[in-house]
């Protein structure tokens, strides 16, 4: 029973205070439970089996985290805008393979060209998927579902079959993915400059705060005057065109493509999204989380064979990460709701 | 307190329609600096869509909206809001994972180095709006947990930070309580004062008459009078706002109530309504009546175990019913057919023999199955009871025209053979002609013995039929009134909580003020209770339910 007193209580609650709310420090929560996750992980391992934190594993797992990043990074954008988008493992393999193959056939090109010209391949891919949505007015999840199969299609059909192989790519590019400055491999350097300019994109830029406006409350942002359909667009765009460049990381770590690059890596990204915090239905998350979680997915796929860990093992505990992720927002959810509706009753 | 100078905004015979339904046809009002404007008129008189074209959401088909004698061209919510109009929406329409101040700011957030977000000064923006308006909100922290009364305080300061000249305020006070209410035009009488417009909705006569300085009544889409309020009484609006015969399209009724069949007692949900006790007898026909959002639907969703409940009985034939559970209350003879039949009352792409026989799939399948034959013939035999309209049974429901459709469903749950017959709007958005046909179905329901209670916002509708009328107003039953004593008046009047004698001026000096919460009792009659809480989340729907008939006399 709600009565005068509680509505003069619910007006007076102390505000002001600027102390952060119980969801905010559940999601900072989450970011430093995934961080002390990896840390407790690279511990164990490392007590067990020393080799894990040579400097070969290390890098191993920077230049994977990398290209997962640089994923993960595109798929938050989406997310947040309460959509998703599953072409980004067949547009990296497209991409991969586009600038694999231009620098096998002309090995003199510079290597900023091949990165643009996988980027170009990917924001094509981007644009289409955008457009779909936009336009077709049909959920991304299944515009990107269909995408996923056209653009592996479109590998496969212009690969033919064919793989290009590390021999025939030039060696400056192959050097590329696995050279370090100062142990740190150049591909882990881009994916931090991916990072550090979405998050100050999506943190600090109108246009980023309207994607999260927008994946909040789509019916408020359209009465807020936000313009849905362009963000919506650019979402898919940056999407399409950071998994371009992924490919090209791809081509340049592997040395070896064919035209099935990249295949089953939508899943994984969705996932390092999820456990990294980003809400599936949009609206909160961010690309520093969603980094953490591709780190953390990253680390326990190498973690774990090192352990003697089944691959069996490996795929159920990532799947237990997404389910808690999940469970943790729902409860979350709940709570919130709960909450909201004991100081809604204002029936009388 | 404003002399007869030009108006600050001028609606101009406006129209706007949708499809072959007239919305708004012909509105002309102006609205003053310094003064706040109430809007009136019952559901469907097209006063959301006059909001929504101010809000730059829907273009006027003719006619044109005036700032300072210049037309303004409002083709999206972000012209509205650059032309100086702020919309508030009775659901506010903050984004629950932002911070308030961000929420404030979205439009044009303070820039700071590189043109990124100054997220220090548009905190400390929003610290100074919330200063001004004398209210005590943490800017930093999430929109998402709120109370709506301080979301609307909210999207207050968000007019503000947008210098709005004119500030629109669709039935912001439905979900308030009676401080909160008074809180929200604290704020709202001091941007009055500093010369702002204000264009108000409500459903309460006292919340207008201690805002407002003007009235504009609609009704059917189409303008009636625009006044100073001082001279009128609330007699005076609700004329204007009813303002019609009531239609002669109800068949005559001789009812013996028998036994009683169905007894509510003490039945609660918890933010929805309380204390409802009530019963229906055989061969009766009770409606509930209520301004949309009062907690009809939800009391009847929950008699049926749609919806939880949270205290009382429900009993039918003495025998008490398990709570939250369809299949019980089905097993018991009820039968709900629910408001909005496109969402929860019928499986559209499913066939009409399906959607018929849903309910008794158990007991016309064999060893578990259904077999065609068994579903045909049930389902020839109730369309053609019904008289429904369709081309093959086999067709999807969706094809179907509303008020077939509404026979669909009717017939899915007759076809279980209910002791007990809850309608939600049975005739919400169908011709004339299959209105008056349900309504001769119901009539012969009730003679056969079956007890009826129907929900409706169709006055005519429910003075027509219904032998007894329960009154609902925020969540509770405020009225029983037997079929001599219930007219248009005394029902809307129960509804919005004034008596009929009460002037517009002891309304407003009476005020919100003699609502002690919670404990008196229910159904007294004529009970002069305080400021309705009632239209309550769905009221937003009160344009689509204008879409029907020109008779829909939604309150």
């Amino acid at each position: 029973m709600t009565t005068v007193e509680d509505s003069v209580r619910t007006m007076t609650a102390p505000a002001g205070s600027p102390r952060p709310s119980a969801l905010e420090r559940v999601l900072r929560a989450r970011e430093i439970s995934i961080v002390l996750a990896i840390a407790l992980l690279v511990l164990v391992t490392a007590v067990g089996h020393p080799s894990f934190v040579k400097s070969q594993s290390i890098r191993d797992i920077l230049l994977g985290t990398a290209i997962m990043v640089v994923l993960a990074v595109g798929q938050t954008i989406v997310v947040v805008t309460r959509n998703i988008d599953l072409s980004v493992g067949s547009v990296l393999g497209l991409a991969a393979f586009a600038a694999g193959t231009l620098l096998m056939d002309h090995p003199g090109t510079p290597i900023i060209i091949a990165v643009l010209v996988g980027m170009a391949v990917g924001a094509g891919c981007g644009l289409v998927n955008g457009l779909l949505v936009r336009f077709g007015d049909v959920p991304a999840l299944v515009v990107t579902l269909g995408t996923l199969y056209v653009y592996r299609g479109v590998a496969y059909l212009w690969a033919g079959g064919q793989q290009i192989n590390a021999d025939e790519l030039p060696d400056g590019f192959l050097s590329f993915g696995t050279s370090t400055i100062l142990g740190v491999p150049y591909l882990a350097l881009i994916a931090v400059a991916v990072l550090v300019a979405a998050g100050i994109v999506l943190r600090s830029y109108p246009a980023g705060r309207q994607l999260y406006a927008l994946g909040s409350s789509p019916d408020g942002a359209r009465l807020a005057g936000i313009p849905i359909g362009r963000r919506t667009l650019a979402a898919f765009l940056a999407s399409g065109t950071l998994a371009g460049l992924a490919g090209v990381l791809f081509a340049a770590r592997f040395g070896t493509v064919d035209a099935a690059a990249g295949t089953g890596y939508e899943l994984n990204v969705v996932a390092a999204v999820v456990v990294g915090g980003v809400a599936i239905f949009g609206g909160s998350g961010t690309v520093w989380g969603a980094a953490l979680g591709a780190l953390l997915l990253t680390t326990i796929g190498s973690a774990l064979p090192v352990l003697g860990v089944d691959q069996f093992w490996q795929q159920a505990i990532v799947g237990a990460l997404i389910l808690l992720a999940i469970g943790i927002d729902r409860l979350i959810a709940a709570r919130v709701a709960a909450a909201l509706k004991k100081r809604g009753s204002h029936v009388r | 307190m404003s002399a007869e100078h030009a108006p600050l905004l001028a609606v101009r015979d406006v129209s706007k329609s949708f499809g072959a339904v007239a919305a708004v046809r012909d509105v002309s009002f102006p609205l003053y600096a310094g003064e706040a404007h109430a809007l009136v008129g019952e559901n469907g008189a097209g006063k959301s869509t006059i909001v929504k074209m101010l809000a730059g959401v829907h273009r006027p088909d003719t006619g044109a909206i005036e700032l300072d004698g210049v037309p303004l061209d409002l083709r999206s919510p972000a012209d509205a809001r650059a032309a100086g109009i702020a919309v508030i929406y009775q659901e506010p329409t903050l984004f629950p994972d932002l911070s308030v101040a961000e929420n404030i700011a979205m439009a044009n957030p303070p820039r700071g180095r590189l043109r990124t977000i100054d997220r220090g000064r548009q905190l400390r923006d929003a610290e100074a709006l919330f200063r001004r308006l004398g209210v005590m909100i943490d800017p930093a922290r999430p929109a998402r947990g709120l109370s709506i009364a301080d979301q609307q305080v909210v999207e207050i300061a968000k007019a503000l930070s947008a210098d709005a000249r004119v500030l629109v305020m669709d039935e912001p006070t439905a979900a308030l309580s009676a401080v909160e209410v008074e809180r929200l035009f604290t704020v709202a009488r001091s941007l009055r004062d500093r010369g702002a417009a204000i264009l108000f909705i409500s459903h309460r006569f006292d919340e207008i008459t201690s805002l407002c300085q003007r009235v504009t009544v609609m009704r059917d889409g189409r303008h009636v009078s625009t006044d100073p309020l001082a001279g009128l009484t609330v007699d005076d609006l609700v004329r204007r706002m009813v303002g019609r015969d009531l239609s002669t399209l109800y068949p005559e009724r001789t009812t013996t109530p028998g036994d009683v069949v169905l007894e509510v007692d003490g039945l609660r949900r918890d933010g929805f309504f309380r204390d409802v006790s009530f019963q229906v007898r055989a061969g009766e026909i009770v409606a509930l009546a209520g301004l949309v959002g009062s907690g009809r639907s939800e009391v009847a969703q929950a008699i049926f175990g749609v919806d939880p409940r949270d205290a009382g009985t429900v009993r039918v034939h003495g025998r008490p019913l398990r709570a939250g559970s369809p299949r019980a209350a089905m097993a018991a003879g009820l039968a709900l057919v629910p408001e909005d039949r496109r969402l929860q009352g019928l499986v559209m792409d499913a066939s009409i023999s399906r959607n018929v026989t849903l309910p008794r799939s158990g007991t016309l399948a064999r060893l578990g199955l259904l077999f065609g034959g068994s579903e045909r013939r049930a389902a020839a035999e109730w369309t053609a009871r019904l008289q429904t309209k369709y081309g093959r049974l086999a067709d999807a429901v969706s094809t179907l025209s509303g008020g077939n459709q509404q026979k669909v469903v009717l017939a899915k749950w007759l076809s279980t053979l209910p002791r007990v017959l809850m309608v939600d709007e049975p005739t919400r958005g169908i011709d004339i002609g299959t209105k008056a046909e349900v309504h001769r179905l119901m009539s012969g329901l009730a003679e056969d013995g079956v007890a009826v209670l129907m929900v409706s916002s169709e006055l005519p509708e429910v003075l027509g039929l219904a032998d007894r009328v329960l009154v609902m107003r925020e969540g509770r039953l405020v009225a029983e009134l037997d079929r001599a004593q219930a007219t248009e008046e005394s029902v809307m009047f129960a509804a919005v909580g004034q008596t009929r004698a009460a002037s517009a001026q002891s309304a407003a000096s009476s005020g919100s003020d003699d609502s002690p919460a919670g404990s008196a009792r229910t159904a007294d009659k004529d009970r002069n209770a305080s400021a309705d809480r009632s239209a309550g989340t769905n009221a937003g729907t009160d344009r689509k339910t204008g879409a029907g008939a020109g008779v829909e006399v939604a309150l």
